[in-house]
């Protein structure tokens, strides 16, 4: 199905925004002519929780390969905390937690050992503290009793949380979480929200991808949602919320007089959609053939009227395309 | 937030990390399968020397492994005659799997693209990776020369030995001579260690990686074989591997010796630079 294109907000990335992630035109062409990520302009604000929404196959692993220099861009750039990635890595990347694709680990080493390590490799800390700030990180996922056992023993939620313990080795001030939540249980599934909310009281930005816009909803401010290597949608939880929840949707050429109407009217929102033919308002207590009324007084053409709701998954799904519409 | 004051530690490029480079020790030698290998390759002087013990078949001079002759006579010829043996198959199988899992291993494993976002620079994980590899063939070349001088004097008698030129020198001689002659395998190794982790960088499968390194071994010492391809030989790293036995003569015939080291010298430059080339560019998808 063709999904319609709801522009919450310009894609086009509004410079002046203090961005904890930036990517311009970023576009990936693997050899063999697949298009992963196409012409992708991410904004992530500093201090926001944003979700990276999208079916499996839409693009987010690539574009976070991209943001953390895993993969090179066939064209288009990324900046990360305000610095060039891949050109400032090294400087940049040491302040970026990040989950990709799902925790890896040395199968035959300890979860402890497997932090030692990835702790060994970073130049920028002060080894003295390595032990205590390991400790640390595996308290917070609560991952101390089973630190001692070999990774491969793990289960796939422990495993997860060892990748969490990983990102968590120093302070951050972004974190890049891909699926955290896959293969948590419900219980490991809060933990997790609760652990993103503490990052984000913390003041970090954090991204965190999902092709499950549940997982999620509750701890983001925003999203951005993907589909086939494009953001079809990216906005504040509450503007896509707008479009989710019972709303007036008036077919009308005049937009700008209908708007003035239904504002008049009281609604809190109101906007137009991308194809420029209808407004959306959010009118709960107004009864349609009040607002027909209304707007036929203001001289409005009306073409159609009526009420759309929607959840947020149904917009989802919408935005999206059905499962198994794999672009490939 | 807090890592602002901690950056400013970090010097990009290429200084080699101690603290990495212990960690990738770790990684080797803890590993059971290497741990493995180097129990297999600690056994050939055992074999070797128990054989020769036990038995009392007469060996005639260029019978078996070199020196094996000899080895009754002076215990520490064990140590050159374990090495002569494990030279050709048994050693580059050994370097062969550690190499060709070195880079292929961690991306299959997924564990490349975590170091990588540590970050670690690639070049960094290169030299690291490298500089495990040297240290593995030499202790796995000195292990072999160290366990066939324990054993070898613990069979069989020493004391002065006489060398292949005739010439006696000191049992300290000796023992020197064999640490020599495991230097020199080393170096060998380090060659062979290079090109298996070139080839490691080209893929995301261990197994593909090392069998591509022993095979590669196998077919330079073939290739080496064939007077046909005389014109080639020079330039076989697998050429001049056996070339320790000018170490057992007195005074040393050094022309071979230092082309063998010119030789690894020059491949180990080659098969770094594919490595870097290719490692450097390549797309982290696994």
């Amino acid at each position: 199905m063709t999904a319609p294109v709801l522009q919450v907000e310009a894609p086009r990335s509004a410079p002046d925004v203090d961005a904890a992630v930036r990517t311009t035109g970023l576009t990936k062409r693997f050899r063999g002519g697949q298009v992963a990520v196409d012409a992708l302009d991410l904004v992530v604000p500093r201090g926001s929780v944003t979700g990276f929404l999208g079916p499996n196959g839409s693009g987010k692993t690539t574009t976070i390969r991209m943001l953390l220099g895993l993969v090179v861009p066939t064209s288009g750039q990324v900046e990360l905390l305000g610095e060039p990635v891949p050109r400032a890595s090294a400087s940049v990347l040491p302040r970026v937690g990040a989950l990709v694709e799902g925790p890896a680990f040395h199968p035959y080493l300890s979860g402890r050992a497997n932090l030692v390590r990835l702790d060994a490799a970073d130049r920028t800390v002060d080894r003295r503290t390595s032990s205590a700030r390991i400790d640390t990180a595996l308290d917070r996922v609560g991952l101390q009793a089973a630190a001692g056992k070999r990774f491969r023993t793990y289960s796939l939620g422990m495993k997860q949380r060892l990748g969490l313990a990983a990102a968590l080795l120093r302070p951050r001030d972004l974190f890049i979480l891909d699926e955290p939540t896959n293969g948590l249980d419900p219980q490991g599934t809060r933990e997790v929200r609760t652990l993103v909310r503490e990052l984000a009281a913390d003041g970090c930005t954090v991204l965190v991808s999902s092709h499950l816009l549940g997982e999620i909803e509750q701890v983001c401010d925003r999203v951005v949602v993907m589909r086939a290597g494009r953001a079809v949608t990216s906005g504040t939880l509450e503007e896509l919320a707008l479009l989710a929840r019972p709303s007036v949707v008036v077919e009308t050429p005049a937009l700008d007089a209908a708007l003035s109407v239904l504002r008049r009217l009281g609604a809190t929102a109101a906007t137009a959609d991308a194809d420029g033919l209808r407004v959306r308002a959010d009118l709960p207590d107004v009864a349609v053939e009040d607002v027909t009324r209304a707007l036929v007084h203001a001289d409005v053409p009306v073409r159609g009227i009526g009420r759309s709701g929607r959840s947020l998954e149904e917009l989802f799904v919408e935005l999206t395309g059905e499962g198994f519409d794999v672009v490939g | 937030m807090s890592s602002a004051d901690t950056v400013l530690l970090d010097r990009p490029g290429v200084s080699l990390s101690a603290r990495l480079l212990r960690s990738e020790l770790r990684l080797v030698f803890g590993r059971r399968r290497n741990q493995v290998l180097l129990v297999v390759l600690a056994l050939v002087p055992v074999l070797v020397g128990v054989a020769i013990r036990v038995s009392s078949a007469e060996v005639e001079p260029g019978e078996g492994p070199p020196f094996i002759d000899r080895v009754s006579g002076n215990g520490l010829f064990l140590a050159f005659t374990a090495l002569a043996a494990v030279v050709p198959f048994l050693l580059p199988l050994a370097v062969g799997v550690v190499a060709g899992d070195a880079v292929a291993g961690e991306a299959q494993a997924g564990t490349l693209r975590y170091l990588l976002t540590v970050p670690v620079s690639r070049t960094r994980v290169l030299v690291v990776k490298y500089g495990a590899l040297v240290v593995f063939g030499a202790a796995a070349s000195f292990l072999v020369a160290a366990v066939g001088l324990g054993l070898g004097a613990a069979l069989f008698p020493t004391g002065d030995v006489t060398l292949l030129s005739g010439t006696t020198v000191s049992e300290t001689s000796a023992i020197g001579r064999a640490l020599l002659v495991a230097a020199y395998v080393s170096v060998s190794l380090a060659g062979l260690s290079a090109i298996g982790l070139a080839v490691s960088a080209f893929t995301e499968v261990p197994v593909a990686a090392m069998a591509t390194t022993v095979v590669l071994a196998i077919t330079s010492q073939i290739l080496d074989a064939v007077p046909q391809l005389d014109w080639l030989h020079p330039y076989l790293f697998s050429h001049h591997w056996l070339a320790f036995g000018d170490l057992v003569r007195d005074p040393v015939p050094t022309g071979t010796l230092v082309d063998g080291l010119q030789l690894q010298a020059a491949w180990i430059a080659v098969a770094l630079a594919v490595a870097w080339s290719r490692f450097t560019t390549k797309d982290v998808t696994s």
